[in-house]
């Protein structure tokens, strides 16, 4: 072997500390297992960085809400079909989308609550208002690096704008096509700067961050409804508490387990298994009178950012 | 021995030269890599500012280009580890000369891809998040820890085995490189002096890496796949995409490797002991790879294609005949056929062949990860007109930067650092010197295919 010619080719000429270190299989080993203890922290140390930042909860606007039996009220919502027609007989964008922007300052082109017109096998077509299904096993929440995104006692799922860094897997994972980003500074009505920030009605809005029809839960809680089955004309938005059985529309109030079943209600994509709590009772407005081959709906518009000066959005 | 003596002495000749000559050529490459740069810095402040606005992602396509560059360079990080590793298990000889270029790509590349996804992140400055409020159910903590592991085991990886060579830069550039890089190589060699003990524990801890660093090679670019495939959508919903996956980045790390060896090679005049043999071999290695993926390619769109559904039709139409039907077929035939058959045609199998195949492989690699990422979210998921996507000037400097950083990463650690693994050249050269059957020097090897050199 060329042992002895190699050692002399690379010994150091001038003398140092010289080294009869011995490092041998065993002090490899060693090392490798001081390494492995060194590193043991890693799973300590994020929860003593929440500890310290005191911010592992997420603050919600209120308590959650408890139906008279004492347990958690689980908001749901029915979309009777029966009497949607995408207010083509009012001649305007659909109301719900629009009470909901209003109320949320939602800028575009963020339509929480989307009405999409879907093909019927017959040739005909049917309005599909589609809010955020808040899915009791989210894909979105699922996937969250950061749990920004999460489901509350109440069951609804929400996003905290303050943790959120903009990754954006949460909108890659919905089925539903239901998450928005911020992608540059939104505008903002003067009178959204007055609101205190919630992830319960995200106002104001922050740049760099998703966000999406969070379900209304403080108007819940106060005994409202949301801003979108407030502002259907055909009350064709029932909301309530699967718990106490219960949903309204604003007008009739009926018994959610027994609606569901009589009424062949089914909820989009229902074999993924994300178990929306947004159910679909089958139609296309007739109801209300519409005709399945009368197409087409007015455009969304968001009146409040036309009130703003110089607003600028971007498109979907 | 007189002859392996010199042979040595050439060798430590060619290794120093890189860090005591420097070219105008090197300067006028340098100031251009930092042009790019800044120019890339430049439209990342925009973004900064102005947020992702200024790109052209929207909420139905809300991956674009970055994550595409991500993931491509996450890929050409595989060189090193499978050049290295892999060919350090299997005891293949030929390596060594391009064992030690591999691992600096290795490194590079993964700088560059980490670099990224934090260009990518809407809110830049609560990165830390990930650390703070952590959750290992997400695919994207499982990126950032394979990752951040596979970035420290690549460093070790490049580290050890180039102790000695620091060594022998320490004891030769003492007094010829400014004071810095003489501690930089001190503390690098730590303490080495060539003796058997020292070279026992090296071989050691090289054993232990080179088998510790192949399977989290492998995690790495599985788990970037998961980021797609743990999400409902159609095109990613596939088993095979780990597999297929580390499959793409093993092959545009060989196509990596191969380009810059050949550039390298030819700016630092390592004929000697890059030569065509291992451009074929590697060449090899890339043939093959390219067939593993034409496979995948097959299996997964037969298998989809067979039963298909209506998401995987407006996929396979958006793919094969319609926007991406170009980009497709460039990478099937171009980027798998071409350099398979380059490979194979005996008078394209020399030098200049198998750089032409990389190139192509490489661009076919970035092309391929474009189409998963764009194509993949352009299916609809509801009943919308699907949307369209287009790169704005921001992103196509910033991606232009991150290429030139990652040359430049290239350029810079070239002349510091030794390029050639001498001391394992050096341990070849004598080997086959008292081998009864040996060659006289690694140029003539038992290899030598048609066609001259470059």
């Amino acid at each position: 072997m060329a042992q002895g010619s190699d050692g002399q080719e690379y010994a150091s000429t001038r003398s140092g500390p010289s080294g009869s270190h011995r490092v041998g299989r065993r002090g490899v080993m060693g090392l490798i297992s001081l390494g492995a203890v060194a590193m043991s922290p890693l799973g300590i140390l994020p929860p003593l960085l929440r500890r310290g930042a005191g911010r592992d909860a997420h603050h919600l606007g209120g308590k959650p809400a408890v139906a008279p039996n004492g347990r958690i009220r689980q908001w749901s919502m029915i979309i009777d079909l029966r009497n949607c027609d995408g207010c083509q007989s009012k001649q305007t964008a659909p109301l719900c989308t629009t009470a909901c922007i209003e109320g949320h300052f939602a800028p575009e082109p963020m339509e929480w609550i989307q009405v999409f017109e879907a093909e019927l096998p017959g040739g005909g077509t049917q309005f599909l208002p589609t809010p955020c299904q808040h899915c009791q096993n989210a894909p979105c929440n699922n996937v969250c690096p950061v749990g920004a995104t999460f489901t509350t006692p109440e069951g609804t799922v929400l996003i905290d704008q303050n943790r959120c860094i903009g990754c954006r897997i949460c909108m890659a994972a919905c089925p539903y096509d239901r998450r928005f980003f911020n992608w540059g500074k939104a505008p903002s009505p003067p009178e959204s700067h007055l609101a205190h920030y919630d992830m319960e009605h995200q106002i104001p809005t922050k740049k760099g961050t998703v966000m999406k029809c969070d379900f209304c839960p403080d108007m819940a809680r106060a005994g409202v409804l949301p801003y979108c089955a407030q502002g259907c004309p055909n009350r064709a938005i029932y909301f309530g508490d699967l718990e106490e059985d219960l949903a309204t529309n604003g007008k009739d109030v009926v018994a959610i387990s027994r609606f569901l079943s009589e009424n062949q209600a089914y909820r989009q994509k229902e074999d993924l298994g994300t178990r929306p709590r947004v159910y679909y009772i089958a139609g296309h407005g007739e109801a209300i009178g519409r005709d399945a081959f009368t197409r087409g709906r007015k455009p969304t518009r968001w009146p409040w950012v036309e009130r703003v000066k110089g607003a600028r959005t971007w498109k979907r | 021995m007189e002859e392996v003596d010199t042979a040595v002495g050439r060798l430590e000749q060619t290794t120093l030269a890189p860090v005591l000559r420097t070219s105008r050529l090197y300067y006028v490459w340098v100031v251009f890599l930092l042009a790019v740069i800044a120019w890339g810095v430049y439209a990342y402040s925009v973004q900064f500012r102005d947020g992702l606005v200024v790109t052209g992602m929207r909420d139905r396509i809300s991956w674009g280009l970055y994550i595409t560059t991500f993931v491509f360079f996450i890929g050409i990080s595989h060189a090193g580890t499978l050049i290295s590793a892999i060919l350090r298990v299997t005891q293949a000889e030929w390596r060594t000369p391009v064992t030690r270029l591999a691992e600096f790509i290795t490194v590079v590349a993964l700088v560059c891809g980490a670099m990224f996804v934090l260009v990518d992140l809407g809110r830049p400055d609560r990165a830390i998040n990930v650390i703070r409020y952590g959750r290992w159910q997400s695919p994207i903590i499982w990126d950032m820890i394979s990752i951040t592991t596979y970035l420290t085991a690549s460093i070790v990886y490049l580290g050890l085995p180039m102790i000695p060579d620091l060594a022998l830069f320490r004891d030769r550039l003492k007094g010829h490189a400014p004071r810095w890089r003489v501690w930089v190589y001190r503390v690098g060699a730590v303490g080495w002096r060539g003796e058997s003990s020292q070279k026992r524990s090296l071989a050691a801890a090289i054993m232990v890496m080179m088998i510790l660093i192949i399977p989290i090679a492998v995690s790495v670019h599985t788990v970037v796949s998961w980021i797609f495939a743990m999400t409902l959508r159609v095109p990613w919903n596939s088993t095979i995409f780990g597999a297929f996956f580390v499959a793409g980045a093993i092959y545009s790390g060989i196509a990596m490797l191969i380009i810059v060896i050949a550039i390298l090679r030819r700016v630092y005049h390592l004929e000697e002991y890059i030569t065509q043999k291992h451009f074929v071999y590697l060449g090899f290695m890339l043939a093959a790879f390219a067939v593993i993926m034409m496979y995948g390619n097959i299996s997964e769109y037969l298998t989809t294609g067979y039963k298909i559904d209506d998401a995987e039709e407006f996929h396979f139409r958006q793919l094969f005949m319609g926007q991406f039907a170009g980009f497709y077929w460039y990478y099937f035939v171009g980027g798998l056929v071409v350099p398979g058959l380059l490979v194979l045609c005996p008078w394209t199998r020399n030098i200049a062949g198998m750089v032409v195949a990389s190139g192509l492989a490489v661009i076919a690699m970035w092309v391929e990860r474009y189409f998963i990422v764009v194509a993949g979210l352009r299916v609809p998921l509801l009943s919308y007109e699907p949307s369209n996507y287009a790169p704005t000037w921001v992103e196509l400097s910033i991606v232009a930067a991150g290429f030139a950083l990652f040359a430049l990463l290239i350029t810079v650690i070239v002349k510091i650092f030794p390029i050639l693994a001498v001391w394992e050249i050096a341990e070849n050269l004598e080997a086959e010197a008292v081998s009864p059957i040996g060659e006289r020097t690694p140029t003539e090897s038992a290899l030598q295919p048609a066609g001259g050199s470059s």
